[in-house]
């Protein structure tokens, strides 16, 4: 067993073992299903662009995904306070490693809160346009999570109490996702808009997802993987750097 | 016990050793030795420089100036080695609740690398010794205090350490389990002849199991030797005594952890 191995495996225990977190985080998504899902579809049909819960499903997976990836990061700043991160930092382990193997269970957590959406949405009638492309779906769903459990990660490390990752979850979380094409389609926006969505990594994350399960792309299926994997790269690197740099 | 091995080896070194936040210096040029097979206490009032003095020997923090030599390695160049040498138990409990016992266990053997066969044995060797065995499969959350610190002082000796640190390992406990994991900590120090460092507040426990205490007073090392030395020198009749006439009568007001943390950001140039 590596060790990238069993801290993925702890975050893996954790996660199965609290169901109340587990539900805790679908209520959010979940609610913006169904009201905005079933309150913006007639308008939304009326306008010509057709069914909106298919449009709006892959936003609201992308949402649950972001948001559980980003609290990754609450779990570093927890950890600490607790004490248990020392445990790990006493280790002959390289930082580097641990961040990685946190990451990746953070971002595997995230893609299961994705899926639990995917699942509820087909019994509300979602419809998959392709499901020959559903791996292209998970490649998009698992770029976006260890994106953005990187970017929790980053954040964490300079941050020692959970009030102030609260801060940062309302300026950050939010805007990310309201701003990304989650919830309206990219064309006819405003010039400010249409620039702030496609400086937003997320837009590329729900775009792919968008793709993949309702054969939608408003950006290019290459574009979203090219931003993705470049941005979840980059971040990885910050992320693992500035772990390496916590002092406890 | 007065049995203290002077003439033993030195497993632990520390010459000059210097920590400071900006203008505050927590540990001022400290210079101690700790000799293999032995108990030594560190002793000081709040807020002296024990535990950062322990997160400097333990890699955890770096020093600003000075020297540590800790099992023939450097914590600063050698931190691999450093780690392998010592066990540790924190102040506060670093287990995780959600666990159960014997992963928190296995969890320590993967990041130590101990090979899954003789993983097996140790964790359950060492569980039977701090009577954890029954209780393995249980999540850590519903353990008593007591039961945590046992489980801690396991997993600290799961990966063989020459040195088992305890930082204020009796803090909270109540005195029927005090006792017991002394008992405990003495007969690993004699059977394994594992070196132990330990802090504590509680003098008549230093007087008890260490050979040699050491007390640090805002940053500098006061007075080393036997407990009962430090009595004679002092003149004084017990250890606390022999404390109190080293480091005076006043209160000491405990730094909080986030205003240090505070303190480290502010002078790396961070906020």
């Amino acid at each position: 067993m590596s060790v990238i191995y069993i801290l993925w495996l702890r975050q893996m225990k954790r996660y199965f073992r609290s169901r109340a977190r587990i539900i805790g985080a679908l209520g959010q998504p979940l609610l913006y299903l169904f009201a905005l899902g079933f309150g913006f579809g007639a308008v939304f049909e009326r306008a010509g662009e057709g069914n909106y819960l298919q449009f709006l499903v892959p936003g609201i997976i992308a949402m649950s995904i972001l948001f559980t990836s980003m609290f990754n990061g609450l779990e570093i700043i927890w950890d600490r306070q607790f004490g248990f991160l020392k445990e790990t930092l006493v280790a002959p382990v390289s930082r580097v490693q641990i961040m990685l193997g946190r990451t990746l269970g953070g971002a595997t957590v995230a893609v299961f809160q994705g899926m639990i959406i995917l699942a509820i949405s087909f019994l509300i009638g979602f419809r998959l346009a392709n499901p020959l492309a559903m791996p292209a779906a998970l490649v998009f769903m698992f770029l976006i999570a260890t994106l953005f459990t990187a970017l929790g990660t980053a954040i964490a490390s300079l941050l020692d109490d959970m009030q102030g990752f609260q801060l940062i979850m309302n300026f950050l979380v939010m805007p990310l996702f309201f701003l990304s094409g989650a919830l309206f389609p990219l064309k006819d926006l405003p010039v400010a808009v249409s620039v702030i969505v496609r400086l937003n990594p997320l837009s590329y994350g729900v775009d792919g997802l968008r793709g993949a399960l309702i054969g939608l792309f408003q950006l290019g299926i290459w574009a979203n993987f090219a931003v993705l994997a470049a941005s979840s790269l980059i971040l990885v690197m910050i992320g693992a750097y500035l772990f390496s740099k916590i002092q406890v | 016990m007065s049995e203290t091995e002077m003439t033993g080896e030195a497993i632990i070194e520390v010459t000059e050793l210097t920590k400071k936040y900006g203008d505050l210096t927590a540990v001022d040029c400290v210079s101690f030795t700790v000799r293999r097979g032995e108990i030594f206490a560190f002793l000081g009032p709040n807020g002296a420089g024990k535990t950062t003095t322990i997160k400097m020997l333990t890699t955890l923090l770096a020093p600003t100036g000075g020297a540590i030599r800790l099992n023939g390695y450097d914590p600063v160049r050698e931190q691999d080695a450093v780690r392998r040498s010592f066990g540790i138990v924190f102040q506060d409990p670093s287990l995780d609740n959600e666990l159960t016992a014997y992963e928190n266990m296995v969890f320590h053997a993967v990041l130590f690398r101990i090979p899954p066969q003789l993983r097996k044995e140790r964790i359950k060797a060492l569980l039977e010794l701090v009577q954890l065995w029954e209780r393995k499969d249980e999540q850590v959350k519903k353990f008593s205090g007591g039961m945590k610190r046992r489980l801690e002082i396991a997993r600290g000796l799961l990966h063989l350490p020459q040195i088992l640190f305890l930082d204020e390992p009796t803090l909270g406990l109540d005195p029927q389990t005090r006792h017991l994991l002394w008992e405990h900590i003495r007969e690993l120090n004699k059977k394994e002849q594992i070196t132990v460092f330990l802090t504590t507040h509680i003098m008549e426990e230093a007087e008890r199991v260490a050979g040699t205490v050491a007390v640090i007073d805002h940053g500098k090392i006061i007075d080393q030797g036997s407990p009962g030395a430090l009595a004679e020198r002092t003149g004084t009749a017990s250890l606390e005594e022999a404390f109190l006439a080293l480091t005076g009568k006043a209160i000491r007001e405990e730094e909080p952890e986030s205003a240090n943390i505070m303190l480290k950001r502010m002078f790396r140039g961070r906020w």
